[in-house]
């Protein structure tokens, strides 16, 4: 027999839920709907002429090719960071969780760089990779012979805030494989050894499996994390520069409504921006879940 | 009945107004602002004066952050009815302001005051950037900068050039000898960079060579204006300087001031454009070169030039306060623009004097003598009467219009456009900016 409580009162349960309601409907559902009626608005700032003007501000969205770019550019940034982010922070973990004398100290260690603010994780990247005056970038120039540039290289400016937004992500994913690592009953590895399985096998096949749960919530956190709050890393270190190559779709939508003050244009990329990571994160658990092995 | 309401109703009002009159409680004037550490000292330092000379109102100053973060702070406050009676907003703003319907005139709102101002006696290329087209002032000039041109003294010795005038312009195409001299004989690693490239090299180089930037007068006549900076002549300029950065006489050092800033510092560049504000800055980071600046070059055609336009911001006076409170206000912009505020704005803060009488003043008191380097951005800027073209720039969105110039100036300089090609595009692309902007004001 399942043990379960229930309510004998039929208002009761709602009224417990009744405060959640409200917070979710006051501050995210209102802001969303006010910013769908505000992109099909073109309006001055303060408010006092306004236009409805259809889907006007979708239309000159994707009609310009920069946009669709930023897309681009944001796609492809959001993979990087998570790929690097998950790959470092696997990896970091699975040699944090071997049998070390300091192991304590090691994860500590590790787990650090998450208390960094974006922005600040920027300027210090900033500070090693700046052609001018930056040590790493120097050393590059030098022993590696690349002619470094993120102030003027698209490209590499986008490796250079990739590195500062996954750096700090790092720690973040490390805390929750190591979480999912020790869960990990000792027995079915230490099983698998007396087979006689070598160490990448071991993992291939049996932690990782068993990981994969921890995994796809991470890929999913850190998709969401590059969407938004890389927006620090972007403004401190490159402006959505050079040429516009790190001009990442929540830059934009900054750039464009908080400085430019063009309400209706932010609001529909806000919209554009919102269905895309939902579309993003739908694909995620259509697809990807489907591999993932829950037990318990 | 009526007689016996009437008399009650003087009785009270009679009663309310005594001790308001008696008590008198100062009228508080609102006043956010972008100015922060030591500009922000200034600036309380200039409210306490009025505010301790005399007893009817009472200014509060608020910094409300820097510039984006203080407009969109009014912006929301005027949304909810709790706006501040003074706004201060970048120069790139001015259109938005301008046609918010949010706003107060100046020029109105001194003339219903009583002050009958003699706006002759201001500084015209300042006063020019917020007119209207009528001519008239639409909000206060405050903290006016322009750009002049660093360079670095040392090497000049080193290299045996005479040090530059400070009144008279080189031309481009001496800077670009004597860059050349410099890098050449190792001495610069690069010749020159510039901080805000759309405003020094593209908006102020048009001013100066009287360029149009946009049409209708800049965007002083209509809305339906066109950016106009793909002409053979500011193409001409840009195509020059990506021939400089294959010599190294040109190099891009990022797009705000930190990064062209620090290529002058660490002595990697012999020039330097920037806005006059950083002669304080400069002071006090430089420690291990001479250092001096000049005004701007000028193309060899250009026998006069014109004058360089602003950056900075103005006052903007909003709407929806009470006539007594206006008047407060009206005494205040008045008191900022005395002799003595306008002579300490300007020693402290290094920005503009916006009246003549201020000018004048400190140069007979022989402050330009002791600091020299405060009169190259004031010549450069008085050394002709604004044209319709050299007076500022009125186009909507500016602040987009000017990441679309830095965005397409960048790929020149990485090479991956030509001059021509992006400056075409990114006529293109402002007038689509502007053509919404004009969308939404029809």
């Amino acid at each position: 027999m399942i043990k379960r409580s229930f309510f004998k009162s039929s208002y009761l349960p709602y009224l417990l839920i009744l405060p959640q309601v409200l917070i979710t409907l006051t501050f995210f559902y209102w802001p969303a709907l006010q910013g769908l009626i505000q992109s099909f608005h073109l309006s001055d700032p303060f408010g006092l002429q306004s236009r409805f003007v259809w889907f006007y501000n979708y239309i000159e969205l994707f009609t310009d090719p920069l946009y669709l770019k930023s897309i681009f550019i944001t796609i492809v940034f959001s993979i990087s960071v998570a790929s690097v982010s998950l790959g470092l922070g696997l990896f970091l973990a699975t040699m944090a969780n071997r049998a070390l004398k300091a192991k304590p100290l090691v994860r500590t260690m590790l787990i650090w760089p998450y208390a960094v603010a974006p922005a600040i994780s920027g300027i210090m990247w900033l500070f090693l990779l700046h052609p001018s005056y930056g040590v790493v970038a120097l050393g590059i120039k030098r022993w590696l012979g690349i002619n470094w540039n993120p102030v003027l290289n698209g490209a590499d400016a986008m490796a250079m805030i990739t590195m500062a937004a996954a750096w700090k992500q790092i720690s973040y994913n490390f805390v929750f494989f190591v979480a999912g690592l020790q869960a990990i009953p000792k027995s079915l590895i230490e099983a698998a050894a007396i087979d006689g399985a070598s160490p990448l096998r071991r993992f291939w096949t049996i932690t990782f499996p068993l990981l994969s749960p921890t995994f796809f919530f991470l890929s999913v956190m850190n998709i969401i994390y590059s969407f938004f709050e890389t927006f620090g890393v972007i403004h401190t270190v490159t402006q959505g520069g050079p040429g516009g190559s790190t001009n990442i779709l929540v830059y934009k939508v900054y750039q464009d409504g908080f400085v430019g003050l063009n309400l209706g244009s932010s609001s529909a990329q806000s919209v554009v921006l919102m269905s895309l990571i939902i579309f993003i994160t739908f694909l995620q658990f259509r697809f990807v879940e489907k591999k993932v092995q829950y037990t318990g | 009945m009526k007689l016996r309401r009437l008399l009650i109703c003087t009785v009270v009002a009679l009663g309310l107004a005594m001790p308001a009159g008696v008590f008198a409680k100062p009228v508080t004037i609102e006043w956010w602002h972008a100015m922060r550490s030591a500009r922000g000292k200034v600036v309380d330092h200039m409210i306490e004066e009025f505010n301790a000379s005399q007893t009817e109102y009472k200014v509060v100053g608020t910094n409300k952050g820097n510039y984006d973060e203080t407009m969109n702070a009014g912006v929301a406050a005027f949304r909810s009815k709790k706006q501040p009676h003074i706004l201060q907003v970048f120069e790139v703003g001015t259109q938005t302001m301008m046609l918010s319907g949010a706003v107060y005139p100046v020029y109105k709102l001194m003339a219903d005051a009583g002050y009958n101002i003699d706006w002759s006696n201001y500084l015209q290329a300042v006063l020019s950037y917020y007119m209207n087209a009528d001519g008239n002032l639409m909000s206060m000039p405050f903290n006016s900068s322009t750009p002049i041109m660093y360079y670095n003294v040392s090497m000049f010795e080193k290299a045996g050039i005479a040090p530059l005038s400070k009144t008279e312009p080189i031309t481009w195409d001496q800077l670009g000898e004597i860059t050349k001299k410099l890098v050449e004989a190792g001495i610069a690693p690069a010749g020159m960079v510039t901080a805000w490239q759309s405003w020094t090299q593209i908006e102020n180089y048009s001013a100066i060579h009287n360029l149009p930037f946009a049409s209708k007068a800049n965007g002083y006549k209509g809305l339906d204006c066109e950016l106009q900076i793909n002409n053979p002549k500011v193409l001409n300029h840009i195509e020059r300087l990506k021939t400089w950065t294959k010599d190294k006489r040109f190099m891009y050092g990022g797009q705000k001031y930190q990064g062209p800033k620090s290529e002058f510092l660490s002595q990697s560049a012999a020039f330097y454009i920037d806005s006059i504000s950083g002669i304080a800055k400069l002071k006090s980071a430089v420690k291990d070169f001479k250092w001096d600046a000049a005004p701007l070059p000028v193309e060899s055609w250009m026998t006069k030039p014109q004058n360089s336009i602003i950056g900075g911001a103005s006052l903007w006076v909003l709407k929806g306060h009470t006539k007594k409170e206006y008047k407060g206000v009206a005494a205040f912009l008045k008191f900022l623009s005395s002799n003595e505020m306008q002579e300490y704005w300007h020693k402290e803060t290094g920005y503009f004097p916006i009246t003549l009488t201020a000018y004048n003043d400190l140069k007979s008191k022989g402050y330009y003598k002791e600091n020299p380097l405060q009169e190259v951005g004031i010549t450069q800027l008085n050394r002709a009467i604004p044209t319709e073209i050299s007076r500022g720039l009125r186009v909507g969105y500016f602040v987009q219009i000017r990441n679309i110039i830095n965005e397409e100036l960048e790929l020149v300089w990485n090479g991956s456009k030509t001059p021509k090609e992006a400056l075409d595009e990114a006529v293109k692309r402002s007038n689509d900016q502007l053509r919404t902007f004009e969308k939404t004001y029809k």
